[in-house]
């Protein structure tokens, strides 16, 4: 069992850090490690939707937008929000666990426009996982490799 | 009563497995698929979802994936084709025999009989969809139209499905595991009466613009246009929000009027699905992400291995069924109408 569980001053710490410093420095992260692989899929149909992330046990709320040359934070009232753990979200990241599965059990809750959910799943099961490995710098795919083999 | 036939053919237990993307394809077919099925990006199949199945350049992909392996790729175009547009269902049965499709999954018997015509070399598979529940049923298909499978509808015993093997020489495929779909496949409306689209002609089950998912004090919502389907208590699973599977009040009490929200899991009939003769077995799910596919194809691969290996010892292992039940939705899995006394 792997144990992602921060300790508890460091989750204090994050909890209490106000909404826009993570949602910009979430953006900038993204656009760095993950839009490379993103920007070849059909955003068409979801650009200008606002989205909102809640790592429930780190207190952090991510919102932004998606438009045609990245993410961007965003502090409109989100389209879609998405909530779960913080190891629940790696596990998705990784592959590891299906949507549908942590929503049966209520690990993963997701409010707001169902249909744009769906879409956005779908887009991102379509995405081979070795082209987002391919574009990311090499320690980390490695490490992105073993932990979603193991 | 027809003679009983001898099978000619050695299939048994081909395991087939869904793709809702490229990536779900090869996840089944490197985990051990015999067979993939899947959808073009239309209504002309039953899991007509935004962003889910094939176009042509990405089925063409995956055949060839599947092929170069030595797995078959199945094409699902099992809804009914509306008069208004008839055209894409038949435009849909050329481009899977353009691209070399192993078999076209029908329910449609007009569909069928273009097919026969413009394609007489193209394979054919009776759907569930098709509802064909007994041999006499299933016969006619094949005299007319030269079907060479038919997948049976979830709502027979194992006698009855051993009993529709033996009348006739059309292989036979069954669902083995996932969401089910109450006892009336092929001619549900329920989605239709509350959305005006149901699976049969718009290729999908509550679409999901018209449902809404809301965490309110009491507990989760499921709301399909307005209709509130159940309340999930904190601790309880939830399952798909779809009207069958809804909590209703009737006569002053609320329950799972119609059913509940279980997946079928038919492990434990495998030596007795073997004896029959059963074909293929059916995993559903083309709307799940890869990671249930390969999980779900890993326990099945290795459950048909270990069937065909020595049935009288088989006895599902506890973590193919833990794993089996961490992918279900609602409380627990059931062998379904399969195993059930009465007839
Ligand atoms: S309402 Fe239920 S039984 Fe009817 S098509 Fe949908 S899932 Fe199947």
């Amino acid at each position: 069992m792997l144990n992602l569980a921060l300790p508890p001053q460091l989750a204090n710490v994050v909890t209490r850090l106000p909404a826009a410093p993570p949602s910009l420095a979430f953006s900038a992260v993204a656009n760095r490690l993950l839009w490379p692989a993103l920007k070849t899929l059909d955003w068409q149909a979801l650009a200008g939707r606002r989205y909102a992330i809640r790592v429930k046990d780190l207190g952090l709320n991510l919102r932004f937008t998606v438009t045609q040359s990245g993410f961007a934070a965003d502090s409109g009232a989100p389209d879609l929000t998405i909530s779960a753990t913080a190891r629940d979200f790696l596990l998705l990241l990784a592959r590891r666990e299906d949507p549908d599965t942590l929503f049966f059990s209520r690990r993963l809750v997701s409010e707001g426009d169902t249909e744009l959910g769906l879409t956005v799943k779908n887009l991102l099961d379509a995405l081979d996982p070795d082209t987002v490995l391919r574009q990311l710098p090499a320690p980390l795919a490695r490490a992105a490799q073993r932990w979603m083999a193991a | 009563m027809p003679a009983e036939f001898e099978r000619s053919t050695t299939i048994a237990l081909d395991l087939i497995c869904p793709a809702g993307s490229l990536v779900s394809l090869k996840a089944a077919i490197d985990h051990g698929a015999d067979a993939v099925y899947m959808g073009f990006r239309d209504n002309t199949n039953a899991r007509a979802f935004p962003g889910l199945n094939f176009d042509e350049a990405q089925a063409a992909e995956g055949l060839r994936y599947a092929h170069d392996r030595g797995r078959k790729v199945l094409l699902a175009l099992n809804t009914y084709p509306q008069a208004d547009t008839w055209s894409r269902w038949t435009g849909a049965v050329d481009r899977a025999a353009k691209l070399g499709m192993d078999a076209v999954i029908l329910a449609d018997a007009g569909l069928m009989r273009y097919a026969v015509k413009q394609h007489p070399q193209l394979r054919l598979h009776l759907s569930v969809q098709g509802s064909a529940t007994s041999y006499e049923a299933v016969n006619f298909y094949r005299e007319h139209f030269g079907i060479q499978r038919a997948v049976l509808p979830r709502v027979l015993s194992l006698p009855q499905v051993e009993n529709v093997v033996k009348h006739t020489d059309v292989e036979i495929e069954l669902f083995g595991f996932g969401g089910l779909c109450v006892m009336v496949e092929g001619r549900c409306l329920l989605s239709s009466y509350c959305t005006g689209e149901s699976p049969n002609s718009a290729g999908v089950c509550s679409p999901a613009k018209a449902v809404q998912w809301t965490e309110t004090p009491a507990g989760l919502e499921s709301r399909l246009n307005g209709v509130l389907l159940d309340r999930y208590g904190k601790n309880e699973k939830a399952g798909y929000p779809t009207l069958c599977k809804g909590r209703f009040n009737v006569g002053g009490e609320t329950y799972y009027a119609i059913e509940e929200p279980t997946s079928l899991n038919t492990l434990d009939l495998l030596p007795d699905m073997l004896k029959i003769g059963v074909a293929a077995i059916k995993i559903e799910g083309r709307q799940r992400s890869p990671a249930y596919v390969t999980q779900v194809t890993k326990v099945w691969r290795a459950a048909i291995d270990a069937v065909k290996k020595n049935a009288d010892a088989f006895k599902p292992t506890p973590a193919w069924q833990a794993e089996l039940n961490k992918l279900s939705e609602g409380q627990s899995h059931t062998l379904g109408a399969y195993h059930r006394p009465w007839k």
